[in-house]
């Protein structure tokens, strides 16, 4: 198991090295908790304000975990146009998966599209999305 | 016989990884290349140069035995013959972490012409091809370029803005993932000719196939573009960081707030340092300006608009994909004629150029030429050439609601009008929406959309009235 510790050796001689090291954070404990941000703000020689200003300000960062499986689901305009607003009743009608709005995957002209982890899904229908939750 | 599938992220999304093993399995080589950028037909598969797509894994016997039905050869299928593919000259031909490929296909040769010519002759070259910033604004590369070269400093940067967050773009991620050689050379190139030895690529998030090929080529490449070092910085899924200052402050492990103009960041940017911030498709075609010379590359194009831009026509269209054309050709023959037509067969009721910041623009105003003048003349944006296409199903007040509402989320709360002025756009227009006062409520728009134009910091909150204000004035019936 990765420590807070092993992260921020890992990064301590890159110029500006916050953002990688909250995405290894995030990534290894799936949030940014209030004492991984004093050890980090201790480390780099910042106050723990300003190291909450930088989570509290990227989508991408979470201050609490997130239990359920989370899926990203493309509600830009370019999927709109390509229907995934009907997708989202679907989404409001379960609770087991979390579906979070995104702003583009660049997969814009075979929308509706989503996103669970690195996995790339593209021409989602009403039954594909019910399929893809499904089997979260 | 070996079969050729694209690993571009769209291309996996439609099903290629299974399409792919599913040849394999019956004995078949493959090679994993790059898009040729036809989002309709993928996954596409490439056997001798001829196609066949959108192919499904139960079709793979068949096309094994011969007796499925081709598209003929690829470069003839009108979407592609009729391009002019500088960028893009190696889209679906070659595998993107190959280094012998990209040897064979004019590899590196911008980077030894550019260490034979010397610096001042290479920023010259790029002033010369008319090149201006691909990410929107339309700067010309080559001022930019000189500016930092001028600039004394121990240290200078060269930064690629990779942070693609439009909706309807995605020509960065296909260079990133199917060509990345491509954008390390013209990243090399443009530390060579201003004395920068340090380079960031900022990529989004939300593009891990993008990151993974481009870490992936830079270990493989290092040894060639040395002393020049390139890294890769991944963003956090904020919008706003798009915008250089923003993106700065977030290289440097800050909230990505915007920054005032002054200092530019090519004096002052990252660090403090002579910085240039380009975006992937301006250093990408570098290496070719280099390759073929500046007044090649200026041949093509209309007006102070040079050179080519690789459009992407995506939406509700029939043919979405990647299209590189020369500056000048409009919107009508991209949509109809190109795109051909929504996907779902209903009449074209407007499209979106420039993503969420950018005019939607109605078919009465289809013969508009892609080009900076013409469309800013016309309150429109060519920004990254995105095109949504939309058909008549579409709610225009939703849709200016959308972008008020999008501007609220993503603003970096720097400056009131954008952070403050979006958010009460979206109630302004929930009240529109619900019949509220309509005239008193449209005019309240009109005088927010003037405050946020020329209130804002940047343009996010200076742009978002773009679609507002050319929804309300195109399509007004959706509003009364």
């Amino acid at each position: 198991m990765v420590s807070i510790a092993d992260i921020l050796a890992e990064h301590k001689d890159r110029e500006g090295p916050l953002l990688p090291i909250l995405h290894d954070v995030q990534k290894a404990f799936g949030h940014v908790s209030e004492d991984a941000m004093r050890e980090i703000a201790s480390a780099l020689n910042l106050t723990r304000a300003e190291v909450y200003g930088v989570v509290s300000f990227y989508h991408d960062f979470r201050k609490e975990a997130e239990a359920r499986p989370v899926l990203k689901l493309c509600r830009a305009e370019a999927c709109k146009a390509r229907g995934v607003e009907a997708l989202v009743p679907i989404a409001d009608n379960q609770s087991r998966v979390k579906v979070e709005a995104i702003y583009c995957l660049g997969l814009c002209a075979v929308g509706p599209s989503a996103m669970v982890g690195d996995t790339v899904h593209a021409r989602l229908d009403g039954a594909k999305f019910k399929t893809l939750l499904e089997a979260m | 016989m070996i079969v050729r599938i694209s690993d571009d992220a769209v291309a996996i999304a439609c099903g290629a990884d299974a399409v792919a093993a599913a040849f394999l399995a019956a004995g078949v080589a493959v090679e994993r290349v790059s898009s040729w950028g036809m989002q309709w037909l993928e996954p596409l598969v490439d056997i001798d140069g001829v196609g066949y797509g959108p192919v499904s894994v139960d079709q793979v016997p068949d096309i094994i035995n011969g007796k499925a039905p081709s598209l003929g050869r690829i470069e003839d299928i009108p979407f592609i013959a009729k391009q002019s593919r500088l960028t893009f000259a190696r889209a679906g031909k070659t595998r993107p972490l190959s280094l012998d490929d990209y040897y064979a296909s004019e590899g590196w040769l911008g980077l030894a012409k550019a260490r034979e010519m010397g610096t001042q002759a290479t920023i010259d070259t790029v002033m010369t091809s008319g090149l201006r910033g691909r990410g929107g604004a339309g700067f010309p590369a080559g001022i930019k370029w000189q500016t930092v070269a001028r600039a004394d400093a121990d240290q200078k940067y060269i930064v690629c803005n990779a942070d693609e967050g439009d909706s309807a773009t995605f020509a960065d991620r296909m260079v990133m993932e199917g060509d990345p050689f491509m954008l390390i050379e013209g990243m090399a190139i443009a530390g060579y000719a201003v004395g920068a030895s340090k380079g960031y690529v900022y990529i989004r998030s939300e593009y891990p196939h993008a990151i993974a090929k481009l870490e992936a080529a830079i270990k493989l490449s290092a040894h060639l573009v040395a002393p020049f070092i390139v890294e890769v910085r991944v963003g956090a899924g904020a919008y706003v960081c798009g915008e250089e200052t923003s993106l700065l402050n977030s290289l440097e492990g800050k909230r990505g707030e915007v920054r005032a103009k002054p200092p530019l960041p090519a004096l002052e940017g990252l660090f403090g340092k002579p910085t240039i911030v380009n975006n992937v498709l301006t250093l990408a075609a570098v290496p070719w300006i280099m390759t073929h010379g500046g007044d090649a590359y200026a041949a093509y194009g209309a007006g102070r608009s040079k050179g080519t831009m690789p459009i992407q026509i995506a939406g509700n269209v029939k043919h979405g994909g990647l299209y590189e054309v020369a500056f000048g050709i409009t919107l009508g023959e991209l949509v109809n004629d190109i795109g051909g037509g929504t996907a779902s067969g209903r009449p074209v009721r407007c499209v979106q150029v420039g993503g969420p910041l950018g005019a939607y623009i109605p078919p009465t105003q289809f013969d508009l030429p892609l080009d900076y003048e013409a469309f800013a003349a016309a309150d429109a944006l060519v920004g990254h050439a995105g095109i949504s296409v939309f058909d008549d199903s579409v709610d225009m007040a939703q849709m200016a609601r959308f972008a008020m509402e999008f501007c609220a989320v993503e603003s970096c709360g720097k400056c009131t009008p954008c952070r403050l002025g979006s958010t009460r756009g979206v109630e302004t227009l929930d009240q529109i929406i619900a019949g509220k006062n309509v005239e008193e409520n449209l005019a309240l728009i009109a005088d927010l959309s003037e405050t946020m134009k020329f209130g804002s910091l940047c343009a996010l909150g200076g742009f978002t009235p773009y679609p507002v204000m050319s929804a309300i004035k195109h399509f007004p019936e959706d509003f009364r």
